[in-house]
């Protein structure tokens, strides 16, 4: 495969043609945030947290999404970027009802991370406070709706890996919700295997093994790309 | 004319508060209100939460007494379940308990009230704080705060945090308590000790010229509730409800948790949004009651360790009665707690079980209501839920020891007043003699409304056409 040679940040790098920004900055140890990337996953470049800025483009483009072209040249964390990210963070944090003092992510959740990284001192925006449900009558698993960025993680690893497709999004906007089968409670939908690779890929406490208490829940993301791995070497 | 003084806010209590003092035509006194004006709503949005999850939610509502919640809330829990938890778990949270109440009583002692006890109730009120305390009789202070630490340094070891440990969860607790840690522990237990027996006999020559305050500070025959053991005797977590009347005698014993409701209503009056629990079969307001230290010591028939036993024996001798029913005492009992506390540890300390790694039972949902019952530093503490079948949270409601001292804590504040105030005007002395009234009680006014708020104190006097004549904040 024909190799592409690039700068990011003003470093020449070099990348396979096929490889997107995200994954040659990321070779080159380059870190750029991202949430809706979950290696193993294919990507829906829908958080906006890995937006760069691309030498001749006036738009900002999704790291993930973007294939690397020769001479290309990426800048990832300039101010603008920087404030646009933080922007970002907040937007999630005030659209749900994220109180990580008692949640049961606290600690180990990428969202709370991404506040840390991106210098998230307080969120500027009005909170919705939307009421939302919380979901535990799957016997293994429960999903709290108030800690869900929508990130479809949980609906990819269940499509993709599973093959299953349990999980899938209802309605628009902020009326956005995950839901199960054709919108019954988990623990009533019957295609759900209960394999928890949802949970596995879930970056928040929106699922969670059921009785969990606060800042108990750990996870591993990276056994989604180690089963993807596993199984395309074997097939 | 008549007149109303107005305490606000009232200061070296946990929370916020302020004080009306209603005057008559005559300039007499004729009521007093303990207003608390928190409100924080705890009991409405924990609805439709998992119940695992609320250990963790109702510690928030304290920073200095979360562990009570928290061991509440995970009773409720383990009832939810229907489980009986593990017995080194069992051993574990007394133990984190005990801790709670070392440190607690610690604070309200020595940082508290202290000022008052041994600088004077009308000494220079810039230097009446625990920094005064600690300039003017350094080691007793240093003591004092060292006890503290031994008591949040136990709830640490155990929860991994002093404040707000994730630890107690419904089923058991999350983890143990290691020979090594154990053996640091009974390192420092002499010192803990030797700062109690100090404080128990400091305290006493206080009291010894404490005759005018022993018997205006909350002098008045109330009911008393607290947990005791099978046997009757002091009990912490575990146990079941025991109730005794200013004589004595027993009007309800061994009832359990779930059965609150039969011995204590709760009354509600617009000026608070602290509620007023009282005794069921006497109505509201004749079924004042009080809980805490003094209400345990009171409740039971003896603690049941050697040391503390002892100092019972001469708190009731002194008292003149087997009930004692000055609030003042409660400074004392809190002292004999400590040390029955330090008895406890020691003996807990040297229980192999503690380091086991059988610590939590796992169920369903098997109930869907449940009473969690612990005896919080202040007094009994009550955990009801109801849940729905998969867990969620429907129905709260939490009784708080502050709470059911309310009534306790506003005839106080009347006695006191009806004893020092004098003409309409607020002078220093009787402000603080108000607070210090009410700081025997040691409330907790964030826990008893579950509420936001600043520590801080205030005080109305009013007349009788409504007219505030006089007021003072701190």
């Amino acid at each position: 495969m024909a190799a592409r040679t690039l700068t990011i940040n003003g470093t020449l790098i070099s990348a396979r043609s096929n490889e997107t920004v995200l994954e040659a900055a990321r070779e080159a140890g380059i870190s750029i945030p991202t949430l809706c990337h979950l290696d193993g996953l294919s990507e829906v470049g829908a958080c906006r947290l890995c937006l760069v800025e691309i030498a001749g483009s006036p738009k900002l483009q999704p790291a993930c999404h973007t294939t690397v072209t020769e001479g290309m040249e990426v800048q990832t964390d300039t101010p603008r970027l920087k404030a646009h990210r933080r922007a970002i963070v907040e937007l999630l944090f005030a659209e749900r009802n994220h109180i990580c003092a008692v949640c049961v992510a606290s600690g180990h959740c990428e969202l709370q991370q991404l506040a840390v990284e991106v210098g998230m001192s307080h969120v500027r925006y009005e909170y919705l406070s939307p009421d939302c449900s919380v979901d535990i009558s799957h016997a293994r698993f429960g999903i709290d709706h108030n800690r869900c960025v929508l990130c479809t993680r949980c609906v990819r690893a269940c499509d993709e890996v599973e093959g299953v497709h349990t999980w899938d999004i209802a309605g628009r906007g902020t009326n956005a919700r995950l839901i199960t089968d054709l919108n019954v409670p988990w623990g009533e939908a019957t295609s759900c295997t209960s394999c928890g690779k949802c949970l596995l890929a879930c970056p928040t406490g929106a699922i969670f093994s059921r009785g969990s208490t606060v800042a108990e829940l750990e996870r591993d993301a990276s056994r989604i790309a180690t089963i993807v791995a596993a199984r395309n070497e074997r097939w | 004319m008549t007149q109303t003084i107005v305490i606000d806010p009232v200061t070296r209590i946990e929370g916020h508060a302020k004080i009306s003092i209603y005057l008559d035509n005559d300039g007499s006194v004729r009521d007093a209100q303990f207003h608390v004006t928190e409100f924080r709503g705890f009991e409405r949005f924990c609805i439709g939460r998992p119940f695992w999850e609320m250990p963790a939610i109702t510690a928030r509502i304290c920073g200095i007494c979360p562990i009570s919640h928290i061991l509440a809330s995970a009773k409720a829990g383990d009832a939810l379940l229907a489980v009986e938890i593990p017995p080194a778990a069992d051993k574990l949270r007394r133990l984190m308990n005990l801790g709670q109440i070392i440190q607690s009583h610690a604070l309200s002692f020595f940082h508290l009230s202290g000022p008052d006890l041994f600088l004077g109730y009308e000494s220079d009120p810039a230097k009446r704080n625990i920094f005064g305390l600690i300039a003017a009789e350094p080691d007793f202070a240093r003591g004092g705060i060292r006890l503290r630490q031994f008591g949040q340094e136990i709830i640490e070891a155990l929860g991994g945090r002093k404040i707000h440990p994730a630890w107690a969860v419904p089923g058991g607790v999350r983890s143990g308590m290691s020979e090594e840690v154990r053996a640091a522990f009974r390192q420092r237990l002499p010192e803990a000790m030797e700062v109690t027996r100090k404080a128990m006999a400091r305290f006493k020559t206080v009291l010894d010229t404490s005759d005018e305050e022993v018997a205006s500070y909350g002098f008045f025959p109330s009911l008393f509730a607290g947990l005791v053991t099978p046997e009757g005797n002091w009990e912490h977590h575990g146990g079941k409800l025991r109730v005794r009347n200013a004589e004595g005698q027993i009007l309800a014993d061994q009832v359990k948790a779930d059965d609150y409701q039969q011995l204590f209503g709760e009354a509600s009056e617009a000026w608070s949004y602290l509620k007023f629990p009282y005794y069921q079969p006497l109505g509201y307001p004749d079924g004042i009651y009080r809980v805490g230290p003094l209400a345990r010591l009171n409740v039971c028939d003896q603690v049941g360790t050697p040391l503390a036993d002892a100092e019972l024996t001469e708190m009731r001798q002194r008292a003149g009665h087997r009930m004692v029913t000055a609030s003042f005492y409660y400074h004392y009992a809190r002292l004999i707690e400590i040390l029955g506390a330090l008895e406890l540890v020691t003996q807990l300390l040297d229980d192999a079980d503690l380091s086991s790694s059988v610590l939590r039972a796992d169920a369903g949902v098997n109930h869907l209501e449940a009473v969690g019952c612990s005896e919080a530093p202040r007094g009994s503490l009550f955990h009801h839920y109801q849940v729905d079948k998969n867990g969620l949270i429907t129905y709260l409601n939490l009784i708080i020891a502050t709470g059911q001292n309310n009534l306790a804590m506003n005839q106080t504040v009347a006695q006191i007043a009806r004893r020092y105030l004098r003409g309409d005007r607020l002078e220093e002395g009787l402000l603080n003699r108000v607070e210090a009234g009410i700081r025997a009680y040691d409330p907790c006014l964030s826990c008893s409304t579950h509420a936001v708020g600043q520590a801080a104190f205030a005080i109305s006097l009013i007349g009788p056409d409504g007219r505030v004549v006089d007021h003072a904040v701190r």
